[in-house]
């Protein structure tokens, strides 16, 4: 039928559909050893994608304000249909979101993938971590119930407490001096308006860097995929993707359906705090150590001024590695950032296991490393296999 | 061999296929029905009080519109002690009517609708005339001014 061909050329010439496929059909990802850290982008993709459908779905029955929020969730999650399995995906991805953005950083950390000319992938995808955060912090609040209430509170007391800004930045957020309905209106907008379109900007920027620059190989398995053909991403390592996405929803609908996200008590600003008040797991270590700092004061500055300060630097050095490990690109190599990092990643699983007063996240991080070297076992590209021979020099 | 290959493919291809509808409509379910409004229960009302006789809307405007449930109800003084109810959503499109005591019409400004006293259409677009309501004067004290108050026809 010569119809069909003239409308894939109508389509072609307006969509340029063959460059789309030509690219495609040129994209490799490289063979390694370690080719199972090149996943955990796209899984943290893939819970991003999960959040945004979700979210809008929440949106549709939310009602952002002090009086109204919490019993418009409460509504959501005893008469809306599925309306507790939709908020549970949406808490639930959230956090996994957080961890498989975690695993992300640290693998692409460990293997120097910062390193010329992906500082800008580097950059962008620091932002999008921290951005990650915010939306934790954010969304926290939106069911107003007690827990929101009080994490709000003293996670915006936090703030208060950097030099010079920390004042503006405490009433900035909570939009007033208190956490009030006030706050509530603003963490909604930035949780569904503002950090939304900042992320899709970075993320428009990340995503284009990674195919601009193509997947970087870590030093240390530099000469075993110049040796290996790499696999192409079409089909080989996108099926594989998939398989991946689909072992994370499969999780993610177990968590969801199995441990229902709660709502607790609507917040009251005059009920004390719990006892043995906990913020989430991923804001835990920087938690603890402040709750480990003492109080008093060194030439009129609070003690606890140090490690919020501190946290602060870290996160900028995190964002410029790629410019303070000048030996990678001189000798090849830096093991004093691997020793650093090996350093902070001991320190933030260690502070977490003692705010908790227990060993879990040591076995949830040894759990993973088990889970994701299972999975680099189904998803490797095995030499000569179909993946890796097809590719056309 | 080859054929067997391409049987086998073809098989592979038809597996992932019907799997991937089924995912897909086991994802999409749960959300068309999560997009469906629940049935919210409104509160059944039987009888509402309109205010005194002598209320300033009734004596200035000659109505008023009050809510029966969440249903607007326009109440119109008619006489010294008489009163009339009707629904107060215009049967064209659902805009809220008033009264013109100048024209002795219950009027709708959207697009100039226009009823009688016995919420008949007289003139303008609205295909029905308006629910009429049932107003008793209730007497508490001798010494009170009456209520109107206002229920479902029988």
């Amino acid at each position: 039928m010569a119809s069909r061909e003239a409308i894939r050329r109508w389509f072609d010439n307006r969509f340029a559909l063959d460059k789309v496929q030509a690219l495609a059909e040129h994209k490799t990802v490289p063979s390694h050893r370690f080719s199972v850290i090149y996943y955990f982008g796209g899984m943290t993709l893939f819970f991003f994608a999960v959040q945004v459908t979700t979210g809008i779905l929440l949106m549709l029955y939310y009602r952002p304000s002090a009086e109204n929020a919490f019993s418009s969730v409460e509504f959501l999650m005893t008469t809306v249909p599925f309306g507790w399995l939709v908020r549970s995906i949406h808490s639930w991805s959230a956090n996994l979101m957080v961890f498989t953005a975690w695993i992300h950083l640290v693998t692409v950390y460990f293997s120097k993938a910062y390193r010329p000319p992906r500082e800008g992938t580097w950059i962008t995808g620091c932002l999008l971590f921290f951005i990650t955060m915010a939306f934790g912090f954010s969304g926290y609040l939106l069911p107003w119930n007690q827990l929101a209430f009080f994490a709000t509170k003293v996670g915006t007391e936090i703030a208060g407490v950097v030099p010079v800004i920390g004042e503006w930045t405490v009433r900035f957020l909570r939009n007033g001096d208190r956490v009030t309905g006030a706050t509530l209106s603003r963490f909604y907008g930035f949780h569904v308006a503002v950090l939304p379109a900042i992320t899709t900007m970075l993320l428009g920027i990340h995503l284009a860097l990674v195919q601009l620059h193509g997947m970087s190989v870590p030093p240390v398995a530099a000469e075993e995929s110049s040796r290996r053909k790499p696999m192409k991403f079409v089909p080989h390592f996108a099926l594989r993707d998939m398989f991946g996405w689909l072992l994370a929803l499969a999780v993610l609908a177990a968590l969801a359906a199995l441990f229902p996200w709660d709502l607790g008590q609507k917040a009251d600003p005059f009920a004390p705090a719990y006892a043995d008040i906990k913020p989430e797991w991923y804001f835990m270590f920087m938690f603890q150590t402040l709750k480990k700092v003492p109080g008093g004061h060194i030439f009129g500055i609070e003690y606890e001024v140090f490690p919020i300060v501190l946290f602060g630097l870290a996160g900028l050095v995190l964002l410029i590695v790629p410019f303070l490990d000048r030996g990678l690109v001189r000798k090849g190599k830096s093991p004093g950032f691997t020793v650093v990092g090996i350093a902070a990643l001991v320190f933030i699983v260690g502070m977490t296991a003692w705010g908790y007063r227990s060993w879990a996240p040591v076995g949830i991080v040894l759990g993973v490393l088990a889970l994701m070297g299972l999975f680099a076992f189904l998803v490797r590209h095995k030499e000569g296999a179909a993946g890796t021979e097809e590719v056309e020099e | 061999m080859a054929a067997n290959a391409s049987t086998r493919r073809r098989f592979v291809n038809w597996l992932l296929g019907i799997s991937s509808v089924l995912l897909g409509s086991r994802i999409l379910y749960p959300i068309a029905r999560f997009l469906t409004p629940p049935e919210r229960a409104e509160a059944a009302t039987n009888q509402v009080e309109a205010g005194p006789i002598n209320d300033p809307a009734f004596l200035e405007k000659g109505f008023k519109v009050v809510s029966f449930g969440a249903e607007p109800v326009i109440v119109i003084r008619v006489g010294a002690e008489e009163f009339r109810a009707f629904s107060a959503t215009c049967t064209h499109l659902s805009c809220i009517v008033e009264y013109k005591k100048s024209k002795e019409l219950i009027w709708c400004n959207c697009h100039n609708g226009q009823y009688n006293l016995k919420g008949q259409v007289v003139g303008g677009p609205p295909p029905a005339p308006l629910t009429p309501y049932t107003v008793h004067l209730v007497s508490e004290s001798p010494a009170l001014p009456k209520t109107v108050v206002v229920s479902k026809k029988a």
